[in-house]
């Protein structure tokens, strides 16, 4: 009998636990958005950094800030031209000093207005090296930046704010760069370069609890990594306002189960259809599914800090392997046509009048396994006989294109052993070794555009020493057009000189293109007007409710 | 009694210990995490010398451990890159697993028993034999196959559930996925109780029993059952622990966002203050539920006693 006391007391226990447990999660679903009305209700991902705009460099968090924020210029959802926004105008007389003028009557979501000073505020913040923030190379080019930031490891700031911003009234405030950027104005679309409410400056962890923006959308309730509520501003100012009642976002711990929720019909937007389900998009989906062009383009870079592939004839190497992979073949069987053979180094989001150049490489970036060995021959043949092809394979479909361009090049060269895949196993440890230099062979280099500018796909990865160039390029005719470009009289001639760097960079074939990648979505029938953004992100304000 | 439980406790702290520094190193070793924060980019060195300081990353291996053990016995789990308390996702991922456990653990216990008792008393007879045979069949597919094939008939062809869970995750939302989960395991505790039985029915105390002129039921019931589940009870103990640390296909499926999803995320992004703190709270729930199963021995087999 004492036993059987003692057994009856284990499971009183354990069901006192699970009642315990029970009672936390009773009542509602825990979703933030109410079902009523037309809310929309989006696939989401946990953001990867706190939600503030200089903070905020990937795609997930980028959703809400596009929603809840408006900077002094926005990218056209369609044309990706840059219009204003809240900037009244932007004058210039030597494409280095600035006068901007914002609109009267745009308030944030608190209900105060929007000033010259919440422009200064948080541009000075985010580029603040005390803040830590990931997006603030943005403010390099404005005069008084290497005091906020200087570039040393450990140095401390000698001054508060930069100099070369100026707050001359309400509504005006002036900013002097360092040198001239004639295409300046055009980036200020950028989520980094959004205005800040003075509540983010008085309790910054609130603040972040429930970001307040200045956008077409405000945070209703936001429950971490599960879910975010966001209603319809009433008092947004702009033009494009909000023709739902408020969207829902929801976190998916996996895109599939997205995919799943939408055929369900609890889910009403998806982006970034899962690449598993891409063969049977279109049977499952229609005319909801959507498939286009993104400021996305993926090349493989050499490390041409390494002397073995910087020879003066490696070019040729370089070349003829970019002629030895069949993009044709990989795009349609790997990626069921949501990439695109690239035939330049821009993105066709630009569109011509911006830039991009369909013929710019010719035959170099066409699938020719012929001419390929031969020019590979001609250049001295691969370093050492092989080479590798590196990527991280913990996200997207890497492993598989690499396996197939690696195929593609034994093929072409008639030896199985010439190109093999060497997987890294995380973002992190491959972004180590690449930006460690520790590179001997091909690796993959891709390229999100922050704004949909020809410099953008350009300056950062291939000027000498830029942020984001991998491969250690520098040639002394790229960099003196790009100087001249950004300090050019206007656009056109701006543009123009670009173009010309890009034929410099065809000629030395740092990076082999190899697609544009597409943004991909899909929507239920409760929802129509459903589409992407150049930065394929879905236009939620446009999305109706039937 | 007390002094075995009170040694137990004691020989729990060493496990502890070398446990959470094994789990330190390993994440430790899988590299820096800060470049990966800017994404295609080559980081600023100054910006990501601070994110460095901030998370101690600057510091040799040994000494950010022995700063993550001191702040752990203030409570202070560490900070995951998003800005949240590792405690925070502690206390959101814990319950929602924990229901999850529970759901699969009841289903196995009740299910699994009740097959190992019907198999191994009919012996060789057909229901026994396809029950084997479906305890096969389960163990050979993989629970993603079940997962997602379970998912798309009754969530989308069907619509009897939602296929995702809802960030609350109620005890009927988590029946399928529970069920999902728990599938592999309950094979086992059948086979396990199913041995077990076949083996005992022949023991001398069950003769007896039945010589005494006992009811069926109660001999199978109190004396053949309680003395069989021994293995059983070993094997559910260290299940526990397994069911709340390796849903993570089953949450990743269900878009449950337990301790597997966090564990996921945190290895992804390399985020040792996540993925120590949850392996450290997995830790413990092992050790205790192992302590609990050599407890619950004695209240089995009265032929146990602990000094």
């Amino acid at each position: 009998m004492r036993k059987g006391t003692r057994l009856t007391m284990a499971v009183a226990g354990a069901t006192a636990v699970g009642l315990l447990a029970t009672s936390c999660g009773g009542g509602d679903d825990g979703y933030g958005g109410g079902d009523g009305g037309s809310t929309v209700r989006a696939s989401w991902g946990d953001p990867q950094n706190p939600l503030e705009p200089a903070n905020t460099n990937e795609v997930q968090g980028g959703k809400v800030m596009d929603m809840i924020f408006r900077g002094l210029k926005r990218y056209n959802p369609e044309t990706a031209a840059a219009e204003d926004a809240l900037a009244e105008s932007i004058e210039t007389e030597d494409q280095q000093n600035f006068t901007i003028k914002i609109k009267q009557g745009w308030t944030f979501s608190d209900g105060t207005e929007v000033m010259a000073k919440s422009f200064v505020d948080a541009w000075n913040y985010g580029a603040n090296i005390e803040n830590s923030q990931i997006n603030s190379y943005f403010f390099q080019f404005i005069d008084g930046y290497a005091d906020v930031h200087p570039e040393d490891e450990g140095a401390e700031p000698t001054a508060d704010t930069m100099s070369g911003l100026e707050v001359v009234d309400d509504h005006t405030f002036t900013v002097r760069l360092t040198e001239p950027f004639s295409l300046w104005p055009d980036t200020l679309g950028y989520t980094a370069y959004s205005p800040l409410p003075q509540a983010f400056f008085d309790d910054h962890e609130a603040w972040l609890e429930k970001p307040v923006g200045n956008g077409p959308y405000m945070i209703d309730s936001y429950s971490r990594s599960q879910s975010m509520g966001l209603v319809k501003y009433d008092d947004y100012a702009g033009d494009d306002e909000a023709r739902n009642d408020g969207v829902e976002l929801r976190v998916y711990t996996d895109n599939n189960t997205a995919y799943t929720d939408l055929q369900a019909g609890n889910l009403d937007v998806i982006d970034d259809i899962p690449a598993s389900q891409l063969k049977n998009v279109e049977s499952d989906l229609g005319d909801r599914y959507i498939n286009q062009p993104a400021g996305i383009i993926q090349t493989v870079s050499f490390p041409l800090y390494d002397d073995a592939w910087s020879g003066e004839d490696m070019v040729k190497v370089r070349q003829g392997l970019s002629m030895a992979i069949n993009r044709e073949e990989i795009t349609a069987k790997i990626f069921a046509d949501t990439r695109t053979p690239a035939t330049d180094f821009t993105s066709p989001v630009l569109e011509e009048s911006g830039g991009y150049e369909p013929d710019l490489c010719g035959d170099i970036c066409e699938y020719d396994p012929e001419k390929a060995k031969e020019m590979i021959e001609d250049g001295g043949g691969l370093p050492g006989g092989t080479v590798t092809l590196t990527s991280n394979v913990d996200t997207g479909s890497h492993r598989q294109w690499m396996d197939a361009a690696c195929n593609s090049i034994n093929n072409a060269l008639g030896d199985t052993g010439a190109c093999t895949v060497n997987p890294v196993p995380t973002f992190a440890d491959f972004r180590n070794q690449v930006t460690g230099d520790s590179m001997t062979g091909m690796f993959r280099s891709g390229w999100q555009m922050d704004y949909p500018l020809i410099q953008n796909f350009l300056q950062p990865l291939y000027y000498t020493d830029a942020s984001s160039n991998d491969s250690g390029y520098s040639s002394p005719d790229f960099d003196d057009l790009v100087d001249r470009a950004n300090s050019a009289d206007d656009e056109d001639e701006a543009i123009d000189l670009f173009k010309q760097a890009q034929e410099v960079l065809r000629d030395d074939m740092p990076v082999i293109p190899l697609w544009y990648q597409n943004g991909t979505a899909g929507h239920s029938e409760r929802v129509s007007d459903v589409k992407l953004n150049p930065f394929s992100v879905p236009v939620y304000t446009e999305v109706t409710v039937s | 009694m007390g002094r075995y439980v009170v040694r137990r406790l004691l020989q729990m702290i060493p496990v502890f210990i070398g446990a959470t520094f094994l789990i330190f190193l390993m994440v430790f070793a899988l590299g820096d995490p800060v470049t990966g924060l800017f994404g295609d980019r080559a980081p600023d060195a100054a910006t990501a010398a601070r994110l460095r300081a901030e998370f101690n990353l600057d510091k040799p291996v040994w000494q950010q451990y022995v700063l993550y053990m001191g702040n752990i016995f203030t409570g202070d789990f560490g900070t995951a890159f998003n800005g949240r308390p590792v405690t925070e996702l502690l206390a959101d991922a814990l319950p929602i697993s924990f229901r999850l456990m529970l759901v699969a653990i009841v289903f196995e216990i009740v299910v699994g028993i009740v097959l190992g008792v019907v198999t191994g008393l009919r012996r060789g007879r057909a229901a026994d034999t396809s029950v084997l045979m479906a305890t096969l069949v389960v163990i050979a597919i993989p629970t993603f196959v079940l997962g997602t094939t379970l998912q798309f008939f009754l969530g989308v062809q069907l619509g009897w559930i939602n296929p995702a869970v809802s960030p609350a995750a109620r005890f009927d939302e988590l029946i399928v996925p529970g069920i999902i989960l728990a599938l592999v395991s309950l094979a086992y505790v059948t086979r396990l109780t199913r041995t077990s039985i076949v083996e005992n029915a022949r023991a001398d105390y069950v003769r007896t029993a039945v010589a005494k002129g006992l009811p069926r039921r109660r001999v199978t019931v109190r004396h053949l059952l309680r003395n069989s589940l021994i293995p059983v009870v070993t094997y559910l103990g260290a299940d526990i622990g397994t069911l709340m640390a390796g849903a993570i296909v089953t949450e990743r499926i269900f878009n449950i966002q337990g301790v597997g999803y966090q564990l996921y995320e945190g290895i992804l992004r390399q985020n040792s203050p996540t993925v120590v703190g949850f392996v450290t709270v997995l830790v413990l729930i092992f050790l205790i539920a192992n302590l609990l199963v050599d407890l619950l021995y004695a209240v089995l087999d009265p032929r146990i006693r602990y000094a």
